[in-house]
C-alpha cells in the first residue's frame, strides 16, 4: 500500500531541504522514491502550506527507571489533576505559562508515549539507565506505547570500573568493559554523571572537582572521562560520551565546565543539561549566568556537543543519578521531601522536586541562562532542545520553548516579567536571533539522530523510516507545535489533529559493540565475591524486550 | 491506559540440577540450586537452604480444578461466568494481588476496562512507608551496598531473620567484601517488649542527635546514657544502615514513626553516612506497587473510573472497600491465603491449594509464578529486577493467561 504526501513544505537538514515543496510517498514503514505511474496510491493526503518534517527525537528525557517510578510514587499530588491545576495557576509566577503548557511532571508510561507522539515526537532517550537497574527501564520502556525508545548505561561511578582505572588497567580492559556494559545493559551510549562523586559520597566525602581525587580510590574525575571517552571512541559507536558534569547546579561551577571540555584530549564528548553547569558567581547574590563563556567555547570546540536542560517555570521534580549534588539540593526542595539513594555498588540517585519561580532571582536566571545558551551557540547540529525532562521542566512544555526561540517578541515579553535583578544580571534581550523552522528540524530531529547513530530516522530521505510529522504554520509557533496535524509513525497515520488515533509499539534501540568475551571471566568472579545477584542474571536478552510481540531490539552499528 | 503483555515462555529440562531465583521474601536470591525430582512434582534444594525456600520450592500443587459454585468446570466456562459477574459489577475490588510484574500487569488491564479498584494484601504495612516517602521522602540503600560498606547495622523492632531468613548470611556475615575491614556489627533494638515503645525511642534518639537535652533518665526501658551510646557508635560508623520492618510496626499511626526514624537518618547524614533500608512484607509487594506505579502513576490503593485513575490510601483499603464494593476478585498467586470475608460475590483467582470458608462463586486456580511459569520480579529494595525460571510441569494457567481471557471483549 502507498501512501502519498503531496505539496508539503519539507524541512529536512539532512537533504538540505529547506521549506522546498515536494511530495514524499511511504510503502512498507519506509520513505520510498516516486512510484511508476502504474503503481496504486493507496492514499493522498493534500499537504498544500502545510510544514513536513521528520518524526522529533529527544535525545536526552528521563522516561523510564527506578527514579522516575520513585517520582510517580513520591508525588501523587502531582499526578492528580495537574492539568488543571496548571491552567488555573493564579500565582503571578506560573504567568508565562500558557494554555497550552499542561504539565504532566512525571506521567504513567502510557500517557509519556501518547503526549510525545501528539507533540510530533517519534523517539526518546532515557539518559540515566544505571547498568543494575536497566530491566526495571526496559520494562518501563516496553509499556511505553508510540514511540521509538532507547538509553545511556551509566558507568563511572560503579566500582567495578573504579578498581580497574585505579590499578591503572590497560584501556583495552576498559574498553572490553563498557562494550560489554552496553551489550548487557541493551543501551545505545554511556553516560558519566558527576564523574566519580556518587561513588564518592558513600564514602562521605562530600564535594568532587575534575581534578580532585576519589579518597579511596585515588583518580580523579578527568581521569574518569579520558578513560571513558576514549573507551566510547574506541568502539566505534556513534553515541559521544554523555557527560552530566561535576558541581552540577553550583554558583561558579562553569569554570568546571570550560575545564571538562578539554579532559578528553579532543575525543567527541556531549555535555548533558549545560544550562545546570553554565553559573558564575558575581553580582550582589553570588550567581550570574557564564553562558556567554561556555556558549564561546562551546563554538570553538568542535568536538564538544551540548543539550540544553531549559528550566521553564511552575512545579516539576528534579530525578538524577548524582546523589552528591541531589544531598545538597534537597535543602531547596519543594514541597519539602526528598529521596536519595546509595545503589548497589554501581551509582545511586537522587529525586528532589523543584518549583521554579519567575520573581526568584536564581530561578529567573537560570531560565535565561538556558535562552541565552540556545541563542549564543552558532551551530544548531551541535546544540539540543531539552528541559532534562522532567528536570527543568516537563517535556510537554517543548512547544512553549520552541516558540520562545523562534518567536523574540514573546520572549522579551516573558523576560520583562522576570525578577527584575535577574533581569539586569542577562544580555539576553540583546540577542536578536529567532530560530528559524530548519533550525528546529536540525536541532530536533537531524541532529539528534546524527548524534545518537539512527541513521534511517531523523530525516526524509528514500529508504528512511516513516516518521513524519505535518504541522500547520502558524504564527503562534506553541500552538503550532503542541498539536501537529498527522503524525506517521513507521508509515502508519497514528496522529491526527493532535489526537492518538492507532496505538502502535516502537523499537528499542541499541548498540552492540564487539568485545573480548575474556572479559566476563574476571567480571563473573566479581559479581560473585561482591555482588547479591548473578551475572547472568544481570544481562538482558533480546527476548525480554521484544518477546511479547510488541516491542523488539534493533541494533545499530558503528557512526 | 494499560496494554497487556503475555510476558515470557520458555521450557525447561526437569532432570538436571539447575540455578533458580526464589520469590519466597523480598531478598529475591537468585543462587538456589534445586534438583527437579523425575517422578513428582515435587522440587529440592540442592544448596542454599532456607526456610522459606524449602517450604516454596517442595510445595506440591492439589490437582485442583476451575470452579463455580464449588463444581469443577473448565477454564473457558469460569473465565465466562468471570467476566458475567464483572459486567455486573459497578465496583469491582481487585485484592490480594499476590503476584509478578507480568501479573500485575494482566490485572490492571482488567481492572481499568472494569473500573476496578486496586489493594495489594500487604498494604497496611507498605503505607507505613509509602506515606513517609509522600510526606518527607527518605534515604535508603541497597544490599550490595550493605554486603560491601555496612560496618554497622542497627535493627530495629525486627530481627531480620524471620522474615528474610538469609540477609545475615547474604550481606552481614559475609566473607568476601570490598570495603569492610572488620565483621560487620549489628545491634538489635526493641525486638521484645511493647512495640508501640519505638516511637518514643525513636524521638529520644532524634532530640538526643539534634542536641536536645533530654531529662529522661530512661526511655522504654533503655537509659538515655545507652542512647547516647548507640548515636556515637553510628556517628563513628563509616556506613551504618538502619533496618526496620513496616509490617511490624503494627499499630496506629505508625507512619508517623518511621518518619521520624527518616529524619534521624537524614539529620545524621548531615555529616556522616546513615542509609535505611526498610524491609518488605512479601507476597509481590515491591513488584506489584512499582508495576502499578508505572502504569497508572500510583501505587496501589488505586482506582480506575472510565479511564481515570485514582488514589486513596485510606478509603481504598480492603477493609473499607468490603463494605461497599459488589464483586471481590481475590489474587494471591505465591500462598494460599484465603480471601476476606464478604457478602459480595467472591472470585478467586489463586493458589491450588487455598482452603475457603465460604465457597467463591468462582475459583480458578492458577500457577505459582517461579515454579509453574516464568516471572519477573522486584526485589525489596526495588534496584534490582530478575526473572523467575519455570521449573515444572504444570497444568495450571498463570495468572496473566487467565486476566487475559477474562479481558477478552470487555471494553
Amino acid at each position: 500500500m502507498i501512501i502519498r504526501l503531496k505539496n508539503g513544505r519539507i524541512y529536512d537538514p539532512v537533504q538540505q531541504k529547506n521549506g522546498v515543496i515536494e511530495d514524499i510517498y511511504i510503502a512498507h514503514r519506509r520513505i520510498i522514491k516516486k512510484p511508476s505511474d502504474a503503481e496504486k496510491i493507496a492514499m493522498t493526503y493534500d499537504l498544500t502550506g502545510k510544514v513536513v518534517m521528520a518524526g522529533a527525537i529527544d535525545m536526552h528525557s528521563h522516561i523510564g527507571g527506578g527514579k522516575v517510578n520513585i517520582a510517580r510514587m513520591m508525588l501523587p499530588e502531582y499526578q492528580l489533576g495537574q492539568l488543571n491545576e496548571a491552567k488555573h495557576y493564579t500565582e503571578p509566577e506560573a504567568h508565562i505559562c500558557t494554555p497550552n503548557c499542561n504539565h504532566f511532571v512525571v506521567p504513567s508510561t502510557s500517557q509519556t508515549g501518547f503526549r510525545y507522539i501528539e507533540m510530533g515526537y517519534t523517539a526518546a532517550f532515557e539518559p540515566a539507565i544505571l547498568p543494575i537497574n536497566a530491566r526495571q527501564a526496559h520494562l518501563e520502556m516496553a509499556d511505553t506505547p508510540m514511540i521509538d525508545k532507547g538509553g545511556y548505561a551509566m558507568l563511572g561511578s560503579d566500582d567495578y570500573f573504579l578498581r580497574l582505572l585505579s590499578r591503572r588497567a590497560d584501556q583495552k580492559a576498559i574498553n572490553d568493559y563498557v562494550a560489554w556494559t552496553l551489550n548487557a545493559t541493551q543501551a545505545i551510549g554511556i553516560k558519566v554523571v558527576n564523574p566519580g562523586g556518587i561513588n564518592a559520597f558513600k564514602f562521605n566525602q562530600r564535594r568532587l572537582n575534575l581534578d580532585e581525587e576519589h579518597q579511596h580510590y585515588h583518580v580523579s574525575p578527568r581521569a574518569i572521562l579520558k578513560s571513558l571517552s576514549t573507551a566510547v571512541q574506541a568502539l566505534g559507536i556513534a553515541k559521544p560520551l554523555h557527560v552530566h558534569c561535576n558541581n552540577l547546579g553550583t554558583a561558579g561551577n562553569f569554570q568546571t565546565t570550560l575545564d571538562t571540555m578539554s579532559a578528553s584530549d579532543g575525543v567527541p564528548m556531549h555535555l548533558t543539561h549545560i544550562q545546570f553547569h553554565s553559573y558564575g558567581a558575581e553580582g550582589d547574590h553570588q550567581f550570574s549566568s557564564a553562558a556567554a563563556q561556555i556558549a564561546e567555547a562551546l563554538n570553538k570546540n568542535k568536538h564538544i556537543t551540548a543539550d540544553v536542560g531549559q528550566i521553564l517555570f511552575g512545579q516539576t521534580v528534579t530525578a538524577s543519578g548524582d546523589t552528591m549534588m541531589q544531598h545538597l539540593n534537597a535543602r531547596h526542595a519543594n514541597p519539602d521531601k526528598s529521596v536519595l539513594m546509595d545503589i548497589e555498588c554501581d551509582a545511586g540517585c537522587g529525586v528532589v522536586p523543584f518549583k521554579y519561580r519567575d520573581q526568584n532571582y536564581i530561578n529567573a536566571l537560570q531560565w535565561a541562562i538556558g535562552l541565552e545558551l540556545f541563542l549564543s551557540v552558532e551551530d544548531p547540529w551541535r546544540i539540543f532542545l531539552t528541559t532534562d525532562h522532567p528536570n527543568g521542566a516537563p517535556f510537554t512544555s517543548y512547544p512553549h520553548l520552541i516558540r520562545l526561540l523562534m518567536d523574540k517578541t514573546f520572549r522579551n515579553e516573558a523576560f520583562a516579567k522576570l525578577n527584575l535583578d535577574a533581569q539586569a544580571m542577562s544580555n539576553l534581550t540583546s540577542l536578536d536571533r529567532e530560530y528559524s523552522l530548519y533550525d528546529i528540524a536540525t536541532m530536533t530531529r537531524a541532529g539528534a539522530a546524527k548524534l545518537i547513530g539512527l541513521h534511517d530516522r531523523g530525516h526524509l530521505s528514500v529508504g528512511a523510516a516513516a516518521d513524519i510529522t505535518v504541522y500547520t504554520d502558524k504564527p503562534d509557533r506553541e500552538a503550532m507545535f503542541t498539536t501537529p496535524d498527522y503524525v506517521f509513525k513507521d508509515g502508519e497515520l497514528v496522529v491526527k489533529d493532535g489526537k492518538v488515533i492507532k496505538v502502535v509499539w516502537g523499537k528499542t534501540h541499541t548498540a552492540k559493540p564487539t568485545f573480548d568475551k575474556g572479559v566476563e571471566q574476571d567480571l563473573k568472579t566479581y559479581f560473585d565475591l561482591y555482588h547479591t545477584i548473578s551475572l547472568e542474571n544481570f544481562k538482558i536478552s533480546n527476548d525480554e524486550i521484544g518477546d511479547d510481540g510488541r516491542g523488539g531490539v534493533v541494533t545499530h552499528v558503528g557512526k | 491506559m494499560i496494554w497487556q503483555n503475555n510476558g515470557m515462555h520458555t521450557s525447561h529440562n526437569p532432570s538436571a540440577s539447575m540455578t533458580a531465583t526464589c520469590p519466597a521474601c523480598g531478598l529475591l536470591c537468585d543462587d538456589i540450586v534445586i534438583n527437579p525430582s523425575a517422578n513428582t512434582q515435587r522440587l529440592f534444594i540442592i544448596q542454599q537452604q532456607c526456610t522459606k525456600a524449602i517450604a516454596f520450592f517442595s510445595q506440591t500443587s492439589a490437582l485442583a480444578q476451575p470452579q463455580i459454585a464449588g463444581k469443577n468446570t473448565d477454564l473457558i466456562s469460569a473465565t465466562a461466568e468471570i467476566k458475567r459477574l464483572l459486567k455486573q459489577s459497578n465496583q469491582p475490588l481487585f485484592a490480594g494481588l499476590g503476584t509478578d510484574v507480568q501479573g500485575m500487569r494482566a490485572i490492571l488491564t482488567l481492572a481499568e476496562k472494569t473500573n476496578g479498584t486496586l489493594d495489594h494484601m500487604h498494604s497496611d504495612a507498605s503505607v507505613r512507608n509509602t506515606l513517609t516517602m509522600q510526606n518527607t521522602g527518605w534515604q535508603t540503600t541497597t544490599l550490595t551496598e550493605i554486603k560491601n560498606r555496612a560496618d554497622l547495622i542497627i535493627a530495629i523492632g525486627t530481627d531480620i531473620t524471620s522474615s528474610h531468613p538469609r540477609f545475615i548470611e547474604r550481606v552481614v556475615s559475609n566473607e568476601h567484601s570490598l570495603f569492610k575491614n572488620a565483621p560487620t556489627a549489628i545491634e538489635y533494638l526493641l525486638t521484645a517488649g511493647n512495640i508501640e515503645d519505638i516511637a518514643a525511642v525513636i524521638n529520644a534518639l532524634n532530640a538526643l542527635a539534634l542536641n536536645k537535652p533530654l531529662r529522661a533518665e530512661c526511655i522504654a526501658g533503655i537509659t538515655t546514657a545507652s542512647l547516647m551510646s548507640l548515636l556515637e557508635k553510628i556517628k563513628a560508623a563509616k556506613y551504618c544502615v538502619i533496618v526496620w520492618s513496616a509490617s511490624q510496626l503494627n499499630f496506629p499511626h505508625a507512619e508517623l514513626t518511621v518518619q521520624s526514624l527518616v529524619r534521624l537518618i537524614a539529620t545524621l547524614n548531615q555529616t556522616t553516612r546513615v542509609a535505611g533500608f526498610p524491609l518488605s512484607s512479601g507476597d509481590g509487594d515491591t513488584s506489584v506497587n512499582a508495576t502499578s506505579t508505572w502504569l497508572t502513576g500510583f501505587a496501589t490503593r488505586n482506582r480506575f473510573t472510565n479511564g481515570e485513575v485514582a488514589y486513596n490510601n485510606h478509603q481504598f483499603c480492603t477493609q473499607k472497600q468490603l463494605a461497599t464494593s459488589d464483586l471481590v476478585v481475590w489474587v494471591s498467586s505465591f500462598n494460599p491465603h484465603a480471601p476476606p470475608e464478604t457478602h459480595a460475590p467472591l472470585v478467586v483467582i489463586g493458589h491450588p491449594n487455598t482452603k475457603f470458608n465460604r465457597t467463591p462463586d468462582v475459583f480458578i486456580p492458577v500457577g505459582v509464578p517461579g515454579l509453574d511459569h516464568t516471572g519477573l520480579m522486584f526485589r525489596m529494595d526495588s534496584a534490582v529486577t530478575l526473572p523467575l525460571k519455570k521449573l515444572r510441569d504444570s497444568h495450571l494457567p498463570s495468572l496473566s493467561e487467565v486476566c487475559l481471557q477474562i479481558s477478552e471483549g470487555l471494553t
